[in-house]
């Protein structure tokens, strides 16, 4: 069975190559584009701010569902709040939460796929058969209990676990948790094709370090469907994170994500549609735009996906 | 074939095991137990109460032993009460659970007639404007929050239009078809998330198919195209098909759980849901552990079906890979 994702490709087309290939797939240069557009007006959120004279936290109940004008370009939210800047200070959130959290899961996966690949024996089939286990796990029941979980009795210290950012640590921690599988079998299956080389074995007979062969000598031969695993990931992390803020168990109010914005939506559907679609929406195209930069960077990077 | 049953039953017990123990200990890491929830809840208990309720229910033993205690009582088939319900578990998780296999069941069946034409048109047509659309939808499918788009069917069809109901199960007593249009929009919710999916593996593996030598060998013996892609070539797509889907009914379920609490559906998944936040912690365990028992079931049947589908794999081969 060869299933795009499950294929290990070891080779590595080189920078110009990839450059043209990629250049030539023109859904991933747009998402791309979008992805930078979305990414840079998150971060001048502030400037955004100041620039309408609005305030992403400040509570106005006079002037509660606003239509859109000049200074609420989308209107104002059930508090009075700008529902354009509030976007942005979400996007931050929801962007830096699937970027850490991806990159988290995926440097988990990354050691178990290369310890259960290189070593093989006992300690793969232990390793893999853990991967398999989570795999087929219900894994939003798991993740809503991860985040009920009371932080000071796991022993955090009260000023980390009572602060504001409490939320997002923890997000991220669980979504990295329970993320990495995906990465941990590309990389086993990678290591397996790669352990036996020449080179490999050259680097074990001049006595390297199983670590250094593993770091030095493995992994960049397989860092292409890591890249490609990550970026797609960044994607589903983005979907979670909305999901469990959705459900009151992700990022916590005060700080907007895009999930939160959406958590009164359902009430508000009738007398404010927009809010209900506005946030969501920007889930929906931010999601997009990974998965085609994931799936344009897999072909990019894999000579060999041109056949299809 | 007894030794791959044994050795796959044995498996899944390893993984209930292990599963319910990391769920006992988390639940013990969650805030106030259920003494604690009494005791805010009813002014005339005193502390002193409290202590000997705890006492009497086994709360103030440690973690560890609650568990050995906990799974004694399950090996005598005694799973529990809920909190809430006032009742044993079993009794509330067995009727949701029937709901919720009607909602997964549905919606896979829809998903599945869909995508394997789907996948096929696509495959047979590679690079074609169809399969670029095709393949625009499948990515709008994979990307789109299944919560928002439950609630833009609410907003579109029950506010709207008023076509559908937004939320809820039907009288209970309505026959199976008066509470069909109840079951319309969390099957299409449900169906869309996971329709996009398998049309991509459709997709995949019908395009491996069709680059096999006897799909060449086929059409050069002069067999029509309709007889070479469905004869030939979708019976072997179907193979690497069945087992995506399998391996997929974990994502469905947490798609079920979304799906249930958007539209009110008394389904497993927000039966779950509900007993996490409402502190049931007793019922959030067994719902868990069942729901984890459904799909490990799933899986199994999977690979079953996978040597009933390929003469060639046997269950002796399928006892290596396990």
């Amino acid at each position: 069975m060869t299933i795009a994702a499950d294929t290990p490709n070891t080779i590595t087309a080189g920078p110009s190559m990839f450059w043209q290939r990629f250049r030539r797939n023109r859904p991933a240069m747009l998402s791309a584009a979008a992805l930078v557009l979305i990414a840079l007006a998150a971060l001048l959120a502030p400037a955004f701010e100041a620039m309408l004279g609005v305030d992403a936290t400040r509570v106005d109940l006079f002037n509660q569902y606003a239509p859109p004008d000049a200074t609420h370009w989308l209107g104002t939210d059930e508090a009075g709040r700008d529902v354009l800047v509030r976007l942005l200070y979400g996007g931050r959130i929801s962007l830096l939460v699937g970027l850490v959290a991806a990159l988290g899961a995926a440097t988990i996966g990354t050691a178990v796929g290369l310890l259960a690949g290189y070593y093989g024996g006992r300690l793969d089939t232990l390793l893999m058969r853990t991967t398999d286990g989570f795999i087929a796990l219900p894994l939003l029941p798991l993740l809503i209990i991860l985040a009920a979980v009371d932080l000071a009795k796991v022993g955090v210290p009260d000023d980390i676990a009572n602060s504001e950012m409490a939320s997002l640590y923890r997000i991220i921690f669980i979504i990295a948790l329970v993320g990495w599988t995906t990465v941990a079998r590309l990389v086993r299956a990678g290591t397996l094709s790669v352990r036996s080389r020449e080179f490999v074995r050259a680097a074990e007979a001049m006595g390297a370090r199983p670590a250094t062969i593993m770091l030095r000598h493995i992994l960049p031969n397989i860092v292409s469907p890591i890249i490609v695993a990550t970026t797609l990931s960044i994607g589903t992390v983005i979907l979670l994170e909305s999901v469990l803020s959705f459900l009151g168990l992700g990022i916590q109010p005060p700080i907007p994500s895009w999930g939160n914005m959406l958590t009164n939506a359902q009430e508000l559907a009738t007398r404010a549609p927009a809010l209900a679609v506005w946030p969501g929406a920007v889930i929906f195209v931010t999601v997009m735009a990974f998965n085609f930069l994931g799936d344009g960077l897999q072909d990019a990077l894999d000579p060999r996906a041109t056949r299809r | 074939m007894l030794a791959f049953l044994t050795r796959r039953l044995l498996g899944m017990a390893v993984v209930l095991a292990v599963m319910s123990f990391i769920v006992f200990m988390l639940i013990g890491l969650m805030p106030g137990d259920p003494i604690d929830i009494m005791i805010a809840s009813n002014p005339d208990l005193t502390p002193a109460d409290g202590a000997r309720l705890k006492r009497l229910h086994g709360l103030d033993l440690p973690l560890w032993e609650r568990y050995a205690n906990w799974l004694g009582g399950v090996f005598t088939g005694d799973l529990g009460f809920s909190r809430t319900y006032n009742r044993p578990v079993m009794e509330i998780l067995l009727p949701r659970l029937g709901n919720t296999v009607i909602l997964l069941g549905l919606s896979s069946i829809v998903a599945i007639l869909i995508a394997i034409p789907l996948g096929v048109i696509a495959a047979t047509r590679p690079q074609s404007r169809l399969d670029g659309a095709i393949n625009l939808f499948c990515f709008a499918g994979i990307s789109v929050p299944p919560f928002w788009l439950a609630l833009l069917f609410i907003m579109i069809f029950a506010v709207a239009l008023g076509w559908l109901p937004a939320g809820g199960m039907g009288a209970a007593d309505a026959g199976f078809f008066a509470r069909l249009e109840f079951l319309v929009l969390p099957v299409a919710t449900l169906t869309i998330a996971s329709l996009a999916g398998y049309t991509r593996f459709a997709r995949a593996a019908m395009i491996e198919v069709l680059r096999q030598d006897y799909i060449r060998t086929a059409r050069a013996k002069g067999l029509g195209p309709r007889r070479t892609v469905f004869g030939h070539g979708l019976r072997n797509a179907m193979l690497p098909l069945t087992t995506i889907i399998a391996l997929d009914f974990g994502t469905l379920f947490s798609g079920a759980l979304i799906t249930e609490t958007m539209f009110g559906y008394l389904g497993m998944g927000k039966l779950i849901y509900d007993s996490i936040l409402g502190n049931d912690f007793n019922l959030a365990l067994v719902g868990l552990l069942l729901a984890t028992l459904v799909v490990l079931i799933g899986n199994f049947l999977a690979d079953i079906a996978y040597a009933v589908l390929d003469p060639r794999i046997s269950f002796r081969a399928l006892e290596v890979a396990a």
